[in-house]
């Protein structure tokens, strides 16, 4: 999976690349950790996001360099993941509401549960990626919504629903019984 | 606001990104009902949870290392690489719109002082359309835009009924200019909009001028300075100006 790549116009390309591109590669790695959901997918996803940045570099003149690069992981995340594209071409996962069966959580309990970070962390890992996506764009790294929609490329208002239907099944996935955690 | 719509707008409201009508209608739902503040607080302890800092994972060494080593040494020289052109296609198009909030934003700072305006400006048109967010205030009805902003800006805009001249009025919305929260008009002109910035001065510069595509068109009129920014035919953004100057403006006051 070497991709080769055309080097970007500019002498000093590299140092320009590493000084606006790859200091944001914390956030680059986080995205696809929970994205891939393993190490090893994960640097692999990382490795080729980077390499395709890079090659694209010549065509990046300033801005945001963090959600320039996290919107290329997330490209090279669904790309490689050849068995499911994504998910914007279609609706497989469900985007509707569940029509208040959760009710409104007890915000206690909830607490109690997700202060157990393993637990909160087996949850957030076994959402569909559209919903992962968004959470640990908005949670983790504190994107706004208007840079998750760069992103992902999906409209603000979608962001929006999106966010909290992920935030009503992650709420879901804590309260279920931990022995139902793996499917 | 009804429950249903609180389940939604309560996300944004936690995030701090409805803007203020709607976070004052989400503030006054929640003071009224239970349900939705059980929800609302369920939903920030959670994210209170999520910021713990062991859910965070940083880039292992070795990724990095591998990643220096791979990237070309300083002073490369230019090759071409063409093995997977539809992807570089692809790609390419997904960032377009990332590049173009870009180009905006190094365009700025290298502009001469009159051009900056313009180019904010311009600047803030795309993104108004860009980011789908347009307007705070949608309505044709130039006696709801007007005064939705008493109280937000320190000044009243002229709100005008343009409908008969062909530019119904879609709404309005604050934007920032120049370091100021200013009052901008949102007309349309068949499928093209129209933005229509206006804030108190004197002596702003005149002039009709292109940028990158749009036109924009600059006067003063009885104190106020007007910036109309549009992608509309050009006669038909200087038809626009016209019209606007012409007509009368809700609420006017005999001048004095
Ligand atoms: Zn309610």
């Amino acid at each position: 999976m070497d991709l080769p790549f055309s080097t970007p116009a500019g002498p000093d390309a590299r140092s320009a690349f590493e000084a606006s591109v790859m200091r944001h590669l914390d956030a680059a790695y986080g995205l696809a950790r929970w994205l891939a959901r393993n190490e090893q997918d994960a640097e692999d996803v990382v490795q080729e996001a980077v390499l395709r940045a890079y090659r694209f570099f010549g065509g990046f003149r300033g801005g945001d360099a963090r959600v320039w690069l996290l919107a290329i992981v997330r490209n090279t995340f669904y790309t490689l993941r050849a068995a499911a594209p994504a998910p914007s071409a279609h609706d497989a996962f469900d985007e509707t509401l569940h029509g208040g069966e959760d009710g409104a959580p007890d915000p206690e309990t909830l607490l109690a549960r997700a202060a157990d970070a393993e637990r909160l962390r087996a949850a957030l890992a076994r959402l569909p990626a559209e919903y992962r996506e968004v959470l640990v764009l908005r949670e983790f790294e504190e994107c706004s919504y208007k840079e998750i929609a760069a992103i992902t490329q999906l409209k603000i208002g979608t962001v929006m629903s999106r966010l909290a239907r992920a935030r009503e099944r992650l709420a879901r996935c804590l309260l279920e019984p931990a022995a139902e955690a793996s499917p | 606001m009804n429950c249903e719509e609180a389940r939604v707008l309560l996300h944004a409201y936690l995030d701090d990104e409805l803007d203020a009508a709607a976070s004052l209608a989400m503030a006054q739902h929640l003071a009224g009902c239970a349900g939705c503040t059980q929800r609302y607080r369920g939903h920030a302890r959670l994210q209170q949870a999520l910021r713990d800092p062991a859910l965070r994972v940083s880039a292992p060494a070795a990724l990095r290392a591998r990643l220096a080593a791979r990237l070309p040494a300083p002073q490369p020289a230019a090759r071409a690489a063409r093995r997977w052109p539809a992807l570089a296609a692809a790609l390419a198009a997904a960032l377009a719109l990332t590049v173009t909030l870009a180009t905006w934003q190094t365009l700025r700072p290298r502009a001469p002082a009159g051009d900056a305006l313009v180019a904010e400006a311009v600047s803030g048109h795309v993104r108004a359309l860009l980011a789908e967010h347009l307007l705070d205030v949608p309505s044709s009805d130039q006696h709801t835009v007007k005064p939705w902003f008493d109280g937000r800006l320190d000044y009243a805009p002229q709100v005008k009924d343009l409908v008969a001249e062909g530019f119904p009025l879609a709404g309005g919305r604050l934007d920032v200019l120049d370091g100021r929260r200013v009052a901008a008009l949102v007309y349309r002109r068949h499928r093209h909009v129209i933005n229509l910035y206006q804030w108190p001065a004197a002596d702003g510069e005149t002039g009709t001028r292109e940028r990158d595509g749009y036109r924009v068109v600059q006067w003063n009129e009885d104190g106020m300075h007007y910036l109309a920014v549009s992608d509309a035919a050009a006669a038909d953004l200087d038809a626009f100006v016209r019209a606007f100057r012409g007509a009368s403006a809700a609420g006017a006051e005999p001048a004095r």
